[in-house]
């Protein structure tokens, strides 16, 4: 099979890994080196696919055979798509001619399992050792893992990469009995907690001095939402889990999207993507604005709302709350002002100390004095009370409703 | 009124806002032109030491370089400006005020300006010219058109980066050059001198069709992080229109495929051994419940 083949094949068995995040490398370049690559600071994304992902590493398949049988996969052993093999020396050459011509960061590299856990493994991590030790290559390399394989093969990935992980694919064991009856949430948490401890011991070693060691800074992972009846609760409650015991970098929603081998254990209808949508921004809430899974959704609500966005929802859930004083209230409670974003949050109260803060100022900080303005109050606004109590509210923030198509 | 020229960078602007502001011209009276034989003009600060006396604040510095940088030529007024109102007005702490009607202007520039040089980090697609045969040393180029003259403050990324092959970014505001020794700069040029195909071009197009998932179309996300005007110089940018219209056919063509039956389960000791470890409890910690994996991985086919 020629290459074209095979990058054909292999690249479209992995575009249904979310991960595209070429950040939070340790700072290198090559300046004293003898090959391509740096890495540092924000990642960057040199294109994008008109699904609006970006493109920042090259993401391929090793291989797509599988002896798994994920039944969302359309790699499992079921499935009749062609299978192709890259060897490791055209997966290296691709990656540096492509790095050279500026169109990536790096690698992304992920397989389906043959054999066993421990050979998939070490096919993967033959890969990022010829980039490093071969070439010298100090770009971006992201390596998928196996929670069944052995922790010394896993913990010589984290060598060779600036960031690993595990896909935990569904929130519950239930499910995972029901679509991908080969996968363990055990197992998988075991891994994760063992890469936990790896990280954390090569920064320590980092900062104490070693300053030759290379090694991961951090894991991630990716959940399949809409795949089966898993509630938005589900999954925010596990990632709340990763991201405090595992130190997760970041948790991948991914709307199940129908694939050309489609499985009869599986729903034929896509979840909406507003969905993954809100669960980023739920997320988002919970990392950065200092909201608790708990206040995002209830028992009685274990979905968020599609049409508003779980900031905004809240607002209205607790509307006691509000108005809040812009020119006195703390940073925690200004986090939870619709419409107000961290970034003005922090300006704001920098501008606060200098000069008292009027609407004009709102505006000019590219905030949506309509969305702000019942939650929040001003030297020169003060929302009327009849505004935060009105049931009409709620409706002036919900979309319009749509015209449906008359021809579907 | 007086006429001065801002040069065009912000060591030159900042030479001729010193000898103004010591000698106490307010803004309204001045008139910020490029004017070729002006700025000689004018005399160098008589009292270098009125000016270290005024103190500009690092924050203001800082905006003031990526200011620079823009291509709107109110630029050069709108930074002495906000820099008399710094000095001659005691408002010492206006760039911390981002709502003010002069800062928030020059943070709009600023943010336009980085935004540009992460595009210029991001889109610059270098071709290969050609290799020495005696060094294997490589020599790339690349042509780029950006709106702000962000190449000096934008290329040292790829020296970072590319630092064993030598290199060009061509531009018509500025041209880099990178040839392991030193990084170079030179005037813009008008055209594109490196028109021509590489050979990874094909594959660089195939990989980015593969990778694209039709069942979800979000152009507006696509177009707000890569706008149009970048397209012509990115060898993908062709395939959107056509992906876009394939989109619908495949994914309608997914939901006409008939669903797959389950395959059984091959002959497979690890595939067996992962079944009876999810049969056993493990209650034991990471590393005891890990050694009980090992032990049942480690026998026959591993």
């Amino acid at each position: 099979m020629n290459l074209e083949s095979k990058l054909t094949i292999l690249a479209d068995a992995a575009k249904y890994d979310a991960s595209c995040a070429s950040s939070g490398a340790q700072k290198t370049n090559s300046r004293d080196g003898k090959g391509v690559g740096s890495t540092g600071g924000a990642g960057i994304c040199h294109s994008y696919a008109p699904d609006g992902r970006c493109i920042s590493l090259l993401k391929l398949l090793l291989t797509n055979s599988c002896i798994y049988d994920c039944h969302y996969c359309i790699n499992r052993r079921s499935s009749n798509v062609r299978r192709a093999v890259f060897t490791a020396d055209e997966v290296v050459k691709l990656t540096l001619d492509f790095y050279k011509r500026n169109y990536i960061e790096g690698l992304f590299l992920s397989s389906g399992i043959i054999r066993n856990a421990d050979h998939t493994m070490e096919q993967v991590v033959v890969v990022a050792r010829t980039l490093r030790e071969v070439h010298d290559f100090r770009g971006y390399i992201h390596l998928k893992t196996i929670p069944e394989a052995s922790p010394e093969l896993i913990e010589t990935a984290a060598r060779y990469a600036d960031r690993i992980s595990i896909n935990l694919e569904l929130p519950t064991q239930e499910s995972l009995n029901l679509l991908a009856p080969e996968k363990n949430m055990a197992r998988t948490k075991q891994a994760m907690g063992r890469i936990r401890f790896k990280l954390e011991e090569a920064k320590d070693r980092k900062q104490n001095g070693d300053t030759k060691l290379r090694h991961a800074t951090g894991q991630s992972t990716q959940v399949i939402v809409g795949a089966d009846a898993s509630t938005d609760a589900d999954f925010l409650g596990r990632s709340d889990e990763l991201y405090r015991s595992y130190k997760m970098r970041r948790v991948y929603y991914s709307a199940f999207s129908p694939i050309p081998e489609p499985s009869v254990i599986l729903p034929l209808k896509a979840p909406p993507l507003m969905r993954e949508h809100r669960l980023y921004q739920a997320d988002w809430l919970m990392r950065f604005y200092g909201f608790g899974t708990k206040e995002i959704l209830t028992p009685e609500m274990p979905n968020l709302d599609l049409e508003l966005d779980p900031k905004l929802a809240w607002a209205l859930r607790n509307r006691q709350d509000f108005p809040v004083d812009v020119q006195k209230a703390t940073r925690e409670v200004m986090l939870r002002v619709p419409g107000l974003g961290v970034r003005n949050v922090d300006r704001i109260i920098r501008i606060r100390r200098l000069k008292k803060i009027r609407l004009e100022d709102l505006a000019r900080l590219r905030v949506s004095l309509a969305k702000v303005q019942p939650f929040l109050m001003t030297v020169d606004h003060n929302p009327a009370r009849y505004l935060l109590d009105s049931d009409r509210l709620r409706a002036r923030f919900a979309p319009q409703p749509q015209q449906l198509e008359l021809f579907q | 009124m007086k006429s001065v020229d801002p040069g065009e960078n912000f060591e030159s602007w900042r030479e001729a806002a010193k000898i103004l502001l010591t000698d106490g011209v307010p803004p309204g009276e001045v008139l910020w032109e490029n004017t070729p034989g002006l700025f000689s003009e004018m005399n160098l600060a008589e009292n270098p030491e009125t000016y270290a006396a005024l103190k500009v604040p690092a924050d203001f510095v800082e905006m003031a370089r990526n200011v620079c940088c823009h291509c709107d030529p109110s630029k050069w007024g709108l930074l002495y400006r906000i820099l008399w109102r710094i000095t001659k007005e005691g408002e010492r702490k206006l760039c911390a005020i981002a709502s003010d009607a002069d800062v928030s202007k020059a943070l709009m520039m600023q943010k336009n300006v980085r935004r540009e040089i992460h595009k210029l980090h991001a889109f610059v697609r270098f071709k290969l010219i050609d290799t020495d045969k005696e060094t294997g040393r490589e020599r790339y180029a690349a042509w780029f058109e950006p709106d702000h003259y962000i190449v000096e403050a934008g290329t040292p990324f790829f020296r970072n980066r590319f630092a064993n092959m030598n290199w060009s970014v061509f531009t018509p505001k500025g041209c880099a050059h990178w040839d392991g020794g030193r990084l170079m700069f030179s005037a813009g040029i008008s055209e594109n001198p490196v028109e021509h195909p590489d050979a990874l071009e094909a594959a660089w197009r195939t990989y980015y069709r593969s990778i694209f998932n039709p069942a979800r179309v979000k152009v507006k996300a696509m177009q707000a992080e890569m706008p149009k005007k970048y397209w012509k110089n990115l060898p993908e940018a062709g395939l959107i229109g056509e992906l876009i219209e394939e989109s619908r056919q495949r994914v309608r063509g997914m939901h006409g495929e008939e669903l797959r039956p389950a395959k059984p389960m091959p002959r497979n000791a690890y595939l067996g051994r992962l079944r009876e470890m999810s049969e056993v409890a493990i209650c034991a910690g990471p590393l005891e419940g890990q050694s009980l994996v090992s032990k049942l991985l480690a026998t026959g086919d591993v």
